[in-house]
């Protein structure tokens, strides 16, 4: 890799001072646990002349009860967040995605707000600045062509983050801060799936925390994910899965998904496949659902139909474990 | 650009120091360039293999994608704080005893983390520490043999 270019670090106290930072400088990057952030600054990918270290801000951590729910911190870190107690028991699935980030050592750092935010991800993008620059770089970073889908004017870099899936299907909300005040909007309105545009913030825009709604009884939840290695790597696709058993009947089901798409992925008339057993004429309905929705590319090394396999069976194997699951 | 430096006060393998840093020095190159501290490895200069792991307030950090000033205030560990009185740590017998090391590029990262492991749970089990050593990856042994390490430690500390 290359060494790290020059930056200065501002140490903001408070949330308020790190969006006015960020805002009187677009072009600054936040920085917490540095996982996704550092790497990608000394692969030439990005180059912030400031970056906001958000260590020093203490109201960004903590994990509280809030309506029946929980607010949760954007600097909490993952490690914190998967052994949460009322985390593991009420939210399996949102525990499941945090312990399963990279490696215990990534998850000592790596936040919240981080894994979010988390950069898309593509084979030609992830790589050093030699490397991209004997290819043309590529349309997410200072090239003209993507490599993926070269005839198109589109960039195909995959979301990656764990987290959001498992956040999506029990309905969870961020709180937005910036110099203006602050917002409160569903999770799934701050994506868009565009591999450069993917996140639907303002340059002057921070998460400040995610709240958990509270969930129905018998919502259960789940998480699961393919990856080379079990441990460090991103995944080639995830899968959370919400549901409700009434009887012999599937209620209430809700399914997400990362890795598939430039943004994590809530499949849509997932509806119309309740009221009956996962049996095989819903699972095959199931397949057909999820197949129109997802469009992996040739972003990461595991081909496309690998990827879109490996999704209809993660999704069933998920569906079944929490529908036998009491 | 002109890079300010400002100070950085830590307390490193026991000992505060006090160093003037600037604020893009990633915390491996303090502790190799700027402490002489050698022995955490550069491996995948990414934050993939976990041989630049040291500690930090007795937690597992990946030195290479950490900047040094994150560490400011903090209590940081490397393996050569391993030794005392010159004699080698539990863990560091295990990989010798067992032939956890073999060409030892990964080893120091690999102690850390064990290190840090232990430190949180005394006595784990075979699953416990394949998970606290996840993040850290060996081409050579194969991975029995360091298994087999950690648990010679643990052995050793048993009454």
């Amino acid at each position: 890799m290359e060494y790290m270019p020059e930056f200065r670090t501002a140490r903001p106290a408070t949330m308020a001072e790190a969006v006015a930072i960020k805002a009187a400088e677009p072009g600054a990057r936040f920085l917490a646990g540095g996982t996704d952030l550092v790497p990608n600054i000394r692969r030439g990918i990005v180059a912030p002349p400031t970056v906001i270290d958000l260590a020093g801000i203490a109201e960004m951590r903590g994990i509280e009860p809030l309506a029946g729910g929980l607010r949760i911190g954007a600097a909490v870190t993952l490690a914190e967040l998967a052994a949460h107690e009322r985390v593991r028991t009420a939210y399996g699935g949102l525990a499941q995605a945090a312990g399963g980030v990279a490696a215990n050592t990534h998850r000592e750092v790596a936040t919240v707000g981080g894994n979010l935010c988390l950069d898309t991800r593509c084979v030609f993008y992830n790589q050093s600045e030699w490397w991209r620059r004997a290819n043309d770089y590529c349309l997410k970073s200072k090239g003209e062509v993507c490599h993926v889908a070269p005839k198109g004017d589109h960039c195909f870099a995959a979301f990656s983050g764990d987290l959001a899936p498992a956040l999506l299907v029990i309905g969870a909300e961020v709180e937005i801060i910036a110099p203006k005040g602050s917002r409160v909007v569903p999770l799934g309105a701050i994506y868009q799936d565009d591999g450069i545009d993917y996140l639907l913030l303002e340059a002057d825009e921070m998460i400040a925390a995610v709240r958990l709604p509270a969930l129905a009884e018998g919502f259960r939840t789940g998480y699961a994910k393919s990856h080379v290695r079990s441990a460090i790597d991103f995944p080639l696709a995830g899968v959370a899965v919400g549901l409700r058993r009434e009887g012999k009947a599937i209620a209430e089901l809700r399914i997400a998904l990362t890795g598939t798409n430039s943004m994590p992925l809530a499949i849509e008339g997932t509806e119309g496949l309740t009221g009956g057993p996962p049996d095989e004429a819903m699972l095959e309905g199931l397949d057909a659902l999820i197949g129109r929705q997802i469009q992996p590319m040739s972003s990461t090394f595991s081909p496309p139909g690998y990827r879109r396999r490996v999704v209809a069976k993660l999704t069933r194997s998920m569906i079944r474990a929490l529908y036998l699951g009491g | 650009m002109i890079m300010a430096k400002s100070i950085l006060s830590l307390v490193l393998n026991n000992r505060r120091r006090d160093h003037a840093v600037a604020d893009n020095m990633l915390l491996i190159d303090y502790l190799r360039e700027v402490c002489g501290l050698t022995g955490t490895k550069m491996g995948c200069d990414g934050g993939e293999c976990g041989a630049c792991t040291v500690l930090v307030d007795d937690r597992p950090r990946l030195s290479c994608i950490s900047l040094a000033h994150s560490v400011a205030g903090r209590r940081v560990e490397t393996i050569e704080g391993a030794l005392s009185d010159g004699r080698m740590s539990r863990l560091q017998r295990g990989f010798h005893e067992k032939l956890g090391s073999q060409c030892g590029y990964c080893t120091p990262g690999q102690i850390m983390a064990a290190e840090g492991l232990l430190r949180r749970n005394p006595n784990p089990d075979d699953d416990e520490i394949r998970q606290g050593l996840s993040g850290n990856i060996c081409r050579c042994t194969g991975y029995v043999k360091i298994i087999e390490s950690v648990r010679s430690a643990i052995e050793e500390a048993a009454p």
